[in-house]
């Protein structure tokens, strides 16, 4: 599956000039960690308002970089609720965050094309 | 318009919130941002902006908030909001939408498509924004802010109501034999006694030339008696001239004199002009007849003149004289004139 959306992230890179795309997936990188944070804490909380902001923010932030996985991912946490996501059992964020390290990766290597 | 239009970013993400101001910078728009509805409604009461864009999951006080409270404050309601989420469900779009958003986008938000809401909605607001400061000049405050609640009715209207054209007699002369500067003073001295009487009485002024006024009772909103509303309008105005022309003539000035014709009946009542400059008036036969009367008090040598209809509604409340019929030009049938004393 592609990680970043070549098409999507080219036209965020054309609209808003590369130093701006640069700057803009520095602050991604330096936010999303504790929105992760913020969906795990909420998970063993049972928070389910900020579980539900947590899962929103990385999704439309995934799907502004083109990183379509992760936002469908954290689409699902966002839609299926705390509880639910909480009943599927030992790491119910395991895939979205090893999607997370991937997305990170990618956006890293565009940053210093 | 676009590059001093003052735009308001609410949003709790920061990588959203630097995209979309990137975005409105590069439009040439001045953007100011808020991380949440609370920091967004104080930046709101705080200056004047021209447009919010507006996230709805926000901590603290989120969109939906943000949009209940603006509906609510008078000085907020006009400023449009244009949503930007990437909420799921129509259901989010609607309540927006009920809750008084202009617009719904959906995040990520297209650039080309963000640039032609915004416009369409600053534009908008510009007409709004000028159909209200028109109001303002021309209309009693309650009048304007009855019609800011309603919302505009910008198309043409049947209504009964009452007609009054005013001028003062004479004018031209008097003009022409003082200097200038003495004959604008004596117009704005006029003007604001005239608007005063009128708008006392529930009348708006819809038209200025020179020395003359029209005003209208009983429309763009209803007004009870407008006929004896008008009268006691009328009736005012004398009064206040007579005071006028008592520091007139302290001042060692002439006095003035002025004629007002007023009559009552169906009318066709509008906005009319073009985009950038309209007014508020009403058209007919009635509208004729009543500037027929106000020039015909030169002939009758009475300071004001009132038709049948106008006559009729007053019921006796006001004294009148029955001066018989006159023939005006344009006006087929003889017409009944009044005198008010």
């Amino acid at each position: 599956m592609t990680i970043i959306d070549a098409e999507t992230f080219a036209a965020l890179r054309d609209t808003t000039g590369s130093e701006f795309a640069r700057e803009l997936i520095d602050t991604f990188l330096t936010e999303a960690p504790s929105m992760l944070a913020d969906l795990r804490e909420s998970l063993a909380d049972g928070d389910a308002d900020r579980f539900r902001r947590a899962a929103h923010s990385l999704k439309s932030n995934g799907n502004t970089f083109g990183a379509l996985t992760l936002g469908t991912l954290a689409k699902d946490l966002e839609l299926s609720g705390v509880v639910a996501v909480k009943a599927r059992g030992p790491s119910p964020l395991g895939g979205l965050e090893a999607e997370y390290l991937r997305v990170a990766a990618a956006l890293a290597a565009l940053r210093d094309e | 318009m676009s590059s001093s239009a003052r735009l308001l970013v609410a949003d709790d993400n920061k990588v959203n919130r630097l995209l979309l101001v990137r975005n409105l910078e590069l439009m040439g728009y001045a953007v100011s941002t808020a991380e949440n509805g609370r920091v967004a409604l104080e930046n709101l009461r705080g200056s004047r902006f021209d447009l919010v864009l507006l996230d709805m999951e926000m901590p603290e006080v989120d969109g939906f908030a943000v949009l209940a409270e603006m509906k609510h404050d008078l000085a907020l309601r006009d400023v449009p909001v244009i949503v930007t989420s990437s909420l799921e469900g129509i259901d989010h779009v609607v309540r927006c939408v009920e809750l008084g958003a202009e617009d719904y986008l959906h995040k990520p938000v297209n650039p080309v498509l963000l640039k032609a809401r915004i416009g369409a909605s600053l534009e908008k607001k510009r007409l709004r924004d000028q159909q209200k400061e028109l109001l303002r000049r021309f209309a009693t405050p309650e009048v304007a802010a009855d019609l800011e609640q309603s919302g505009f009715a910008l198309d043409g209207r049947r209504v009964r109501a009452t007609v009054m054209f005013v001028d003062i007699r004479d004018f031209t002369p008097l003009a022409e034999s003082q200097p200038p500067e003495e004959t604008i003073d004596l117009l704005n001295n006029y003007y604001a006694l005239m608007f005063d009487a009128i708008s006392e009485h529930g009348g708006i002024v819809t038209l200025m030339i020179g020395d003359g006024l029209m005003a209208v009772f009983g429309a763009p909103l209803p007004l009870q008696e407008h006929e004896a509303r008008a009268v006691r309008a009328a009736k005012e105005m004398t009064e206040l001239i007579a005071l006028f022309n008592e520091e007139r003539k302290a001042a060692s000035r002439v006095p003035i004199r002025i004629g007002v014709g007023i009559a009552s009946g169906e009318m066709i009542a509008g906005y009319v002009g073009t985009k950038a400059r309209a007014t508020y008036t009403c058209i007919g036969e009635t509208v004729n007849l009543a500037s027929r009367i106000e020039a015909h008090t030169k002939v009758a040598g009475r300071s004001i003149l009132i038709d049948r209809s106008t006559h009729d509604a007053l019921g006796g409340r006001i004294a009148t004289e029955a001066l018989g019929a006159a023939t005006f030009k344009g006006i087929a049938a003889a017409v009944e004139v009044f005198a008010v004393s």
